[in-house]
């Protein structure tokens, strides 16, 4: 194996690390009382404020108006938490088996189950308590369904805690749904591009 | 048994001569895969997963006998490829429903998926629609279930009541391609689980005593509780080891705990779960979990006033349904302030005891219910062995079926669950008050007439007569016959009638007259015809005997007499005598506490009436903690001191704070733990070092086992004739609960509530006209009452019986102590 790239650390006279120029740090008291003076009068002050001055008259400004504008985020970036609905039916995709409850590190997921009239196992209320979630995402790597997914919404300001934790909070609305608004997740947990080709068949008998 | 030795895998494992290869295995630590499977069945040979090497020669280790210097290897090339193909067949249209399943990774098919490896899929069949089907309690999903057949085998070897069988499956045969491509034991088992599906042999609806242990037994999620379905996860309970409250088997169970929901964070019991390789559950325990007082707070005036109560009390009035502490706190106070303590079951148990040990030299009985798993010839006498204690039917039904056994059972009410064990028992119903008779014949067919006290050899002698009967035999008999034949003549072409004598050998049934011995004893206990022929049948090789004795027998107006009776049946007979203690700890109750036998003028009641109660049912005027609520421990019918847990909390007081209050010092109920008396054959140690398991071995490692200790005799060892004339005839009455039921504790909990009135079996209501539902008047010498009308289907004849369980019906006052009374029943 060629370790010519390792071995070249492109460690030469010019692009080597060197110390910075320090001066040495005034003893005296009379040294120190110079280099006061030195600095209160040298107007170093104005050379920063006509930066900013030019900057302004240029009126080329970059800042984000954070609260009226938001930067796009990364798409597998791990804020509060999702629970999606299926496609086609409008379902929950939950199908209640409490893996992302075990996963949890934080063990701060906690869910109701009972059996319905259809004999389906049914997540009659679902919490996050975000007063102790990390957001590890392990939730939605576990999930089997793709269920529960991190979304985008990363501000946390309410004024009670419980605003972002219980089931109806986290659940795709059917509107929304139907208006083709629920995104899918991409992170950990989803599935992989190609995944296809990797799976063996079973076979069937019809 | 002989000790040998053998090795698995080159260990070196010492076991016993005959014991299975798996179970060695288990009790040594060396892994071999079992579905199928159960310690204290019979091995099914369902899943062939069990495959090892013994010898060079391929066995299935649950079904072959280790021998002596015996080379086992569990895995070779040849059994990998098997395993793995079996495994593949099990998962074969498996439903992937893992993650609602209620085994929730509990799940012995997903284990040896994993363990064996399966990645890939190499058979296949068409699938077929198999609905799942409610049994009531029991909830079946024939689309999980993989046939292994362990709900069947544990329902006959185990329960008795047999009442799951397998039906045809329907749907393809597997393609005959795979016959020649597959591994040949891999084929074999995919045959045999291709061709059938579980079914209870009542059709759509199950037939039996509700115990449950199908559920807990089946490996997959196939057979579930139907109250559970869907409630929770299993790895989300804490389990809390604990006794069985209702009887007093004490079985070993485990509370399952999590909170209500996300609102509620107290703690519930969501389900009970037991060690099913070593101790089955009946339905009480496994249903009648959630028996708690909730919602109690601390009400300090209501503490007062039980201060107060007891101050002015000079009666304790309580039940066995509480632990040794408990009693243990309750003698304390009596020996402090002199108050009585009444608890009659545990009176007549425990003078029933003190007569038996004035013959036996011993305190306790000799036996438990392991030697009744362990022996081949079970007696039960004197007890509704079902319901009294359905451990002890488990363990009869067990030793008949496993070891080839037979049994009698002695008691005047028909049991069709007793029936259905096996056709080697034979149920004596005799009248009411003849159990002393069933005593004497238990002395006169097995005693050593020799060594017996002469005048009971003699008195059985009076019983004996001969008479000489007529019995039929078979005799082969030679006879001529001359049988004409029709012979065609070759020369003339016509047929010719031609005479030839023929000699043959026949069976013939001739009458003979012989003397034979008559036992009066057996027509007094309504012996079924031909019984002495049928003992003899059972009897052959025939080595370990079990009796069990009942409550009927201690609260018996013989009751002294009946003791000394069994005293002298476990002293001359090869019997060892197991007595059922009526409750949960009875027998506790009976060694820790001096009862007394009339009550005061003020009486505390606790768990029953009083002038001031204390109740763990609610209902009371101060709340205590029901038994799933404290710490303690319980007496078993095997003599074992048993701990049990809390598993739900309690917000109120409880004895020990009363006690405290009124001057014993004790920081905790468990402290009395280590003060139990000694000279009753507790030990003094601490509640904390109590273990509560069963090793790999099956070894039960729970509480510790009561010393029994010596009694001086004055070898008295007279006994009184039984009155023949004192035998109840019919109208009578009998004191005893359903099927599920024990106590108001199992009434209450959520699925076994019910109420109750007068059982009655089929046969009864038809001959008197009457219809279930009926309101009845219950008229007996010492009271009355009006009930409903309860159809029974698990009781036969024509005794109906008045249940204990229902605080609604006052039933004791309709008796003077014996469970038996006579009656006049009429309709309103």
């Amino acid at each position: 194996m060629n370790t010519e790239p390792f071995n070249d650390r492109n460690v030469n006279e010019l692009s080597a690390y060197y110390y910075v120029d320090i001066e040495n740090y005034p003893v005296t008291a009379w040294d120190k009382f110079k280099q006061v003076v030195k600095r209160s009068l040298k107007g170093e002050l104005f050379v920063g404020l006509w930066v900013v001055l030019r900057e302004m008259i240029k009126f080329d400004i970059h800042t984000v108006q954070y609260p009226k504008e938001k930067l796009p985020i990364g798409p597998r970036y791990r804020a509060v938490h999702k629970l999606l609905r299926l496609w086609e039916s409008g379902f929950e995709r939950c199908i209640g088996c409490g893996l992302c409850e075990k996963i949890c590190i934080s063990d701060c997921i906690r869910m109701d189950t009972r059996i319905d009239e259809n004999s389906r196992k049914e997540v009659t209320e679902y919490s996050i308590n975000l007063g102790r979630c990390i957001f590890c995402g392990y939730c939605a790597e576990v999930c089997p369904e793709l269920a529960i997914v991190h979304g985008g919404r990363y501000e946390n300001a309410s004024e009670q805690r419980a605003h972002f934790v219980i089931k109806d909070d986290m659940l795709t609305p059917l509107d929304f749904l139907t208006a083709g608004q629920q995104e899918e997740y991409p992170g950990f947990g989803a599935i992989t591009p190609h995944e296809d080709e990797r799976v063996t068949k079973t076979p069937l008998a019809y | 048994m002989n000790e040998i030795t053998i090795t698995i895998d080159g260990k070196t494992i010492q076991t016993q001569e005959g014991e299975y290869i798996l179970n060695a295995a288990r009790a040594n630590g060396v892994f071999i895969p079992a579905i199928c499977y159960l310690t204290r069945c019979s091995p099914t040979l369902a899943c062939r997963i069990c495959l090892v090497e013994a010898d060079g020669k391929q066995v299935y280790a649950c079904n072959a006998k280790a021998k002596e210097g015996m080379s086992v290897v569990t895995s070779t090339p040849t059994i990998a490829d098997e395993k793995r193909a079996i495994m593949e067949v099990y998962d074969v249209n498996h439903p992937l429903e893992c993650g609602v399943c209620d085994q929730s990774g509990e799940c012995e098919l997903q284990n040896y998926t994993l363990e064996v490896g399966i990645d890939k899929q190499t058979y296949s069949i068409a699938d077929t629609h198999k609905p799942a089907q409610d049994w009531g309690l029991i909830h079946y999903d024939p689309a999980l279930c993989i046939m292994c057949e362990r709900c069947i085998t544990v329902c006959k070897d185990m329960i008795g009541d047999s009442a799951l069988s397998t039906v045809a499956r329907g749907g393809d045969s597997i393609e005959a391609a795979f016959k020649e491509s597959m591994p040949k034991d891999a084929y074999a088992m995919w045959n045999k689980l291709n061709k059938s599906l579980i079914s209870p042999n009542g059709g759509d609806t199950l037939d039996c005593t509700n115990c449950g242990e199908c559920t807990a037994v089946c490996p997959v999620g196939a057979l579930v509780s139907s109250d559970y379905q869907y409630t929770s996860n299993a790895w989300e309970h804490q389990q809390i080891p604990a006794t069985c409250a209702h009887c007093s088997a004490g079985c070993q169970l485990s509370y399952d705990i999590k909170h209500v929901s996300i609102a509620d964070p107290e703690d519930k019991i969501y389900r009970v779960k037991n060690e099913w390789n070593y101790v089955s559950l009946c339905g009480s325990g496994r249903y009648g979990y959630d028996f708690q007082n909730a919602n109690v707070t601390k009400d300090p005036i209501k503490f007062d006033a039980a201060i107060a109560a007891f101050k002015k009390a000079d009666t304790i009035s309580f039940t066995s349904t509480i632990t040794n502490e408990e009693a243990m706190i309750l003698q304390c106070l009596k020996e402090k302030f002199g108050y009585r303590l009444i608890n009659e079951e545990a009176r007549v148990f425990k003078s029933f005891l003190g007569s038996y040990s004035a013959i036996s030299g011993q305190s306790l009985y000799s036996g438990n219910l392991k030697e009744v798993h362990e022996s081949d010839f079970v007696v039960s006498i004197g007890s509704a062995l079902k319901t009294d204690n359905p451990n002890a039917r488990f363990a009869m039904n067990n030793a008949i079926s496993m070891n080839k056994g037979a049994g009698l059972y002695f008691h005047p009410i028909n049991d069709p669950v007793i029936n259905d064990m096996s056709k080697n028992v034979t149920q004596f119903n005799h009248a009411a008050m003849m159990e002393e008779t069933a005593l004497y014949l238990m002395l006169d067919l097995f005693g050593d007439k020799g060594a017996m006290p002469s005048a009971v050899a003699e008195y059985l002698a009076t019983f004996h007569t001969t008479k000489t009967a007529t019995v039929e035999e078979t005799v082969d008999e030679k006879v001529t016959e001359t049988v004409v034949k029709k012979v065609l003549n070759e020369e003339s072409g016509v047929e010719e009638e031609v005479s030839e004598e023929v000699t043959k050998t026949v069976k013939k049934k001739v009458s003979k007259e012989v003397e034979v011995d008559d036992n009066r004893l057996l027509a007094l206990l309504n012996a079924p015809a031909g019984f002495t022929d049928t003992l003899t049948k059972y009897l052959a090789k025939k080595e370990k005997f079990a009796l069990m004795v009942g409550p009927d027998l201690y609260s018996h107006p013989n009751a002294r007499n009946c003791a000394r009776l069994v005293a002298l049946i476990e002293k001359y007979t090869p019997f060892n005598v197991t007595m059922i203690p009526n409750l949960s700890n009875t027998l506790g109750s009976a060694l820790i506490c001096d009862l007394d036998e009339s009550i005061g003028s003020h009486t505390i009641g606790y768990n029953t009436a009083g002038n001031f109660t204390l109740s763990a049912l609610g209902n009371g005027d101060l709340d205590m903690p029901a038994l799933n609520q404290q710490e303690g421990t319980l007496t078993s019918i095997d003599k074992r001191v048993n701990p049990t847990n809390v598993a739900v909390g309690f917000g109120g007081y409880n004895l020990n704070d009363i006690a405290n209050a009124l001057g014993l010092k004790e920081t905790l109920t468990i402290n009395y733990t280590k003060h139990l008396p000694v000279n009753a054959g507790f030990r003094a140690v601490e509640f904390d070092t109590l273990p509560n398991h069963y090793t790999n071995a099956g070894e039960e490692v729970r509480g510790y086992v009561l010393e029994s200790q010596p009694i001086a005799v004055n070898g008295d060892e007279s006994v009184q004739p039984f009155n023949e004339n004192s035998a109840m005839g019919s109208g009578i009455v009998y004191l005893a609960n359903p099927v599920l039921q024990f106590t108001p504790f199992t009434a209450k909990s959520h699925q076994l509530q019910e109420s109750g009135g007068l059982y009655a079996s089929s046969a009864y209501l038809s001959a008197n006209g009457m219809n279930e539902g009926d309101s009845v008047r219950v008229k007996t010498a010492y009271g009355e009452i009006v009930v409903k009308l309860i159809a029974d289907g698990k009781i036969d004849g024509e005794i109906p019986y008045l249940p204990t369980f229902d605080t609604q019906i006052n039933s004791g006052a309709l008796f003077n102590g014996y469970r038996f009374a006579t009656v006049s029943i009429q309709k309103v």
